[in-house]
């Protein structure tokens, strides 16, 4: 059962890494972005999916990974270097963060995560002599053939997702997933079965946290500009919860097929009705709630099938 | 033989309420106390005090010679003092295995996930849950919750138990069981601080009675000569309870 989850995964890694052979830049494009988020998502699974801690601090995380990997970059330091000082900051500050958020359990902990994208913003665009404010910071970009630079982006993503898939599979089988699935079903009580909760939260917020901020820093270099309005973007910390819900949060699978499904129909969407996709956003959160409540991965299709056909004879009889 | 787990002054107050008032009383390890008070006496109140759930506002709790009263419940819980809960507390979407499994995993000596299952079906053969093990905990009965509460602090290998109200809700062939439960698990090692309603069970397992009312402790003694004490027959009991039971010792 895991091996065959291991292999799937192996195949759709395979299926984005092929594409700069067949595919033309646009889809080479959006596959880089379907990596992280991917690797965005799957963070999030930690915290949102198996602690079952609601956060929108994802663009917080992400946010900083950007500006702690342009700056450093900015100041000399090679791109590889200051990946990983991005990767370092941003771990440090979810677990000096965690351990005072991680105190509030329910919607003001989904409240105060928010309030961490917003302060994180706040914070970025006023310090201009650091950040260069609303203005924006330039990183050196990767003098190579365009289709080399993608083909080199899209690799070290798919990368960070083999990473943060790998940790996945690692949690869900040991200790410390189960822990964590206790404190989701009901923190009191795995407190009382000897679950070091506070710890085992502040975990699971860094091993949210951390890769978002490598992502963060490797977007960054991609891009070559950032500035504190798409760094920080409320949207990408509704979607991401979305796209792993959708999926089926706190599973193995589910933040790929979630952020498979989710970016494919952006894309459809974007390209057919421009102007409609915010609301698509929307749709796929309705959706969510009423119809897949434990995300595509949860849900017995089965079950669906039989319920609508029931319907279906009940509403012929009568 | 010398305290095992001792209280002393402990008094734990919730804004204006003293739910607990300067109680002081020591457990000998491998006996059964029973505590019995009436509704909002301090019982549950007393057991969060000394598992960390809500740390004692005065006066210290000891356990093995330490003194433990600002301890966390997971630090209560690996250091041997589990308690089952009187409003039951399971992992509802686990299977009744799994919830059992997390009380040996984390509770108990540290060991591997396979290893914890394979306890765990040893404690749920125990109480008897065995034959629903793959269950979710959600779809349980109210009894058979109460015995998952108990094979889960069972499965975390305690060295004192809390049982509060394990027997609630129980029908007369099922509380013979319960007692046989109790007697065995005693019989392990194993201090046992049994809260209950059921003058029955008490009666027939304590060896000593603690009683509580708001939240001062009021007897402390040999069963018998409690349930005879003209305080708690007050307090407690009731006349006419009184002299059923007198009558029982009589007959
Ligand atoms: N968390 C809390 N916050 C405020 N008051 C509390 C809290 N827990 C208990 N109390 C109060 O403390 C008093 C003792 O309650 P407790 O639950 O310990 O009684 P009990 O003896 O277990 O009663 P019962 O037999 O009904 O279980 C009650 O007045 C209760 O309202
Ligand atoms: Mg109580």
């Amino acid at each position: 059962m895991r091996a065959a989850k291991v292999l799937l995964f192996v195949a759709w890694i395979a299926v984005l890494a092929a594409t700069p052979f067949f595919a033309d830049n646009n889809i080479v494009r959006t596959a880089i972005m379907l990596a992280m988020y991917s690797v965005l998502a799957y963070s999030w699974n930690f915290i949102g999916g198996f602690t079952g801690y609601p956060s929108f601090a994802t663009a917080a995380f992400f946010g900083l990974g950007c500006y702690a990997g342009a700056i450093v970059e900015h100041a000399g330091v090679p791109m590889a270097l200051a990946w990983i000082a991005a990767t370092v900051f941003v771990a440090l500050f979810a677990a000096v963060l965690g351990a005072i958020v991680l105190r509030l359990r329910g919607h003001y902990f989904a409240i105060g995560s928010i309030a961490i994208v917003e302060v994180c913003r706040l914070v970025v665009s006023s310090w201009s002599s650091l950040t260069g404010g609303g203005n924006g910071l330039n990183v050196p970009l990767l003098m190579w053939h365009p289709n080399t630079v993608a083909m080199f982006f899209l690799y070290v993503m798919l990368g960070l997702l083999a990473i943060v898939f790998a940790i996945t599979v690692f949690v869900d089988n040991h200790r410390l997933g189960f822990g964590l699935k206790c404190i989701r079903q009901n923190e009191d009580a795995a407190d009382m079965v000897g679950v070091n909760t506070t710890r085992y939260k502040v975990i699971a917020f860094v091993l949210s946290a951390f890769l978002c901020g490598t992502a963060g820093a490797v977007y960054a270099s991609w891009v070559g500009y950032i500035d504190p309005t798409d760094s920080f973007q409320i949207l990408l910390t509704v979607k991401v919860p979305v796209m792993t819900l959708l999926g089926g949060a706190g599973t193995v699978l589910g933040p790929a097929i979630g952020t498979a499904a989710f970016v494919v129909l952006e894309e459809f969407f974007w390209a057919n009705f421009l102007s409609w996709n915010r609301a698509i956003l929307g749709l796929i959160i309705v959706f969510l709630i009423f119809f897949l409540p434990g995300g595509l991965l949860n849900t017995s299709f089965r079950r669906v099938v039989r319920r609508l056909r029931g319907r279906e004879s009940a509403g012929a009889s009568a | 033989m010398s305290d095992y787990l001792r209280l002393e002054n402990v008094s734990k107050t919730f804004g204006g309420i003293r739910a607990v008032n300067d109680v002081s009383f020591a457990l000998k390890q491998g006996e059964i106390v029973g505590l019995i008070g009436p509704n909002g006496a301090g019982k549950t109140t007393l057991v969060n005090v000394i598992t960390g759930v809500h740390p004692a506002s005065l006066g210290r709790v000891i356990f093995q010679g330490e003194e433990v009263t600002r301890q966390k419940p997971f630090q209560a819980a690996r250091r041997g003092l589990a308690r089952t809960f009187q409003i039951v507390q399971p992992f509802p979407e686990m299977t009744v295995l799994d919830n059992v499994a997390a009380g040996a995993l984390f509770g108990g000596s540290p060991e591997g996930l396979a290893e914890a299952r394979e306890h765990a079906h040893r404690h749920l053969a125990f109480v008897g849950l065995d034959p629903i093990a793959d269950q979710p905990a959600a779809s349980l009965t109210l009894p058979n919750r109460k015995r998952l509460e108990l094979a889960k602090s069972l499965a975390m290998n305690p060295k004192v138990l809390m049982l509060d109200e394990v027997n609630a809700g129980l029908n007369t062939g099922e509380i013979d069981t319960a007692l046989d439960l109790i007697r065995r698990i005693s019989e392990r090692g194993i201090t046992i601080l049994l809260i209950e309603h059921l003058m029955k069970v008490v009666m027939s397992v304590s060896q000593r009675l603690l009683v509580l009312h708001h939240g001062a402790l009021i007897a402390e003694g040999e069963p018998q000569k409690v349930v005879n004490d003209q305080h708690v027959v007050e307090a407690y009991l009731g006349e006419k309870f009184a002299k059923r039971l007198k009558e029982m010792g009589h007959a």
